[in-house]
């Protein structure tokens, strides 16, 4: 099947429906063998001790929102530019998981810092800038339910999409920018990662994990969305039957 | 396997995000069973959607 065969409605469920299942299995196996790294493998750190085990999952999630939102601009570009049919279904599908995503970062940030900062929360750059994402993705979720008729709350969803995207070099940056108490980049950096192996392949283990969780979800979601507007499509039928009648 | 001074942080982050990816799973499954029983409805009423006209008219 030609890539180009996915923006037909129907292609895509079927392809969903082949892939998922296999996709579902992947991220499994791949959680089941970064756990079992996190816990039972890997040494604890020379200063953090047994809490570098958080950064297996701050780490990946922060990718993941930072990604999402990536995904969401290329989408938005699709929207737009190209209007292909899937791409404010897939901008729609992914902004409920970047937030998840985006709130277990928090969650996990904070959880890390109490011990190891002595605070729960610092208004500093890195965690402002990611604090302003899950903001600006509860409020493109806000924006999806406040417009009824898909196409046009896709459109307003992928103007504020690319506009909240300047938020992206600005967090990943701001470590380099401004004085911060978070940690500059120790993996996608000038130079290479700076964590020792015994660490850094773990993490990236269970960064797989999460990607392959991250496009099970957003496939599933993706065929959830793509049947409501079905649904949608079908009560306007009803509605305008029963005027007609 | 031993989580240290700081095990209640470390067992909290992995609780949450245990619980994040079930409410994700969840979410989906249960959107997935609505949208299907909502379409089975329409069709059990004889709503169609235009373009799945050509479809049932083939088969």
């Amino acid at each position: 099947m030609a890539l180009i065969d996915l923006a037909n409605p129907s292609r895509f469920l079927a392809f969903t429906a082949r892939a998922l299942p296999w996709l579902a299995a992947a991220a499994v196996v791949a959680f089941a063998v970064a756990l079992y790294q996190a816990f039972f493998v890997v040494p604890d750190d020379y200063q953090q001790g047994a809490t570098v085990k958080i950064m297996f999952l701050h780490v990946p999630a922060a990718w993941l929102a930072l990604g999402c939102w990536t995904l969401m601009s290329i989408a938005a570009l699709g929207t737009l530019v190209w209007r292909h049919p899937l791409a404010d279904v897939a901008a729609k599908s992914a902004a409920p998981l970047g937030a998840a995503f985006t709130l277990l970062c928090l969650l996990t940030g904070s959880l890390w810092g109490r011990p190891m900062w002595g605070t729960y929360w610092v208004w500093d750059a890195r965690l402002t800038s990611v604090l302003v994402l899950f903001v600006m993705y509860l409020g493109l979720l806000a924006l999806w339910r406040a417009v009824e008729d898909p196409a046009r709350a896709g459109h307003a969803a992928a103007v504020l999409t690319l506009v909240g995207a300047i938020n992206l070099p600005v967090i990943k940056f701001s470590v380099d920018f401004w004085n911060t108490l978070h940690q500059p980049a120790s993996v996608l950096r000038v130079g290479g990662p700076t964590i020792h192996p015994s660490i850094l392949v773990p993490l990236l283990i269970m960064a797989l994990a999460f990607v392959l969780l991250f496009a099970t979800l957003l496939l599933a979601a993706m065929r959830n969305e793509i049947l409501r507007r079905r649904v949608r499509s079908m009560r306007l039928l009803r509605a305008q039957a029963a005027l007609g009648a | 396997m031993e989580l240290g001074p700081h095990a209640a942080f470390i067992i909290a982050a992995y609780a949450a995000g245990v619980l994040l990816v079930l409410l994700l799973v969840g979410w989906v499954v249960a959107d997935y069973r609505a949208q299907l029983r909502t379409l089975a409805e329409f069709e059990r009423q004889g709503v169609a959607r235009r373009s799945a006209a050509p479809e049932r008219d083939a088969a």
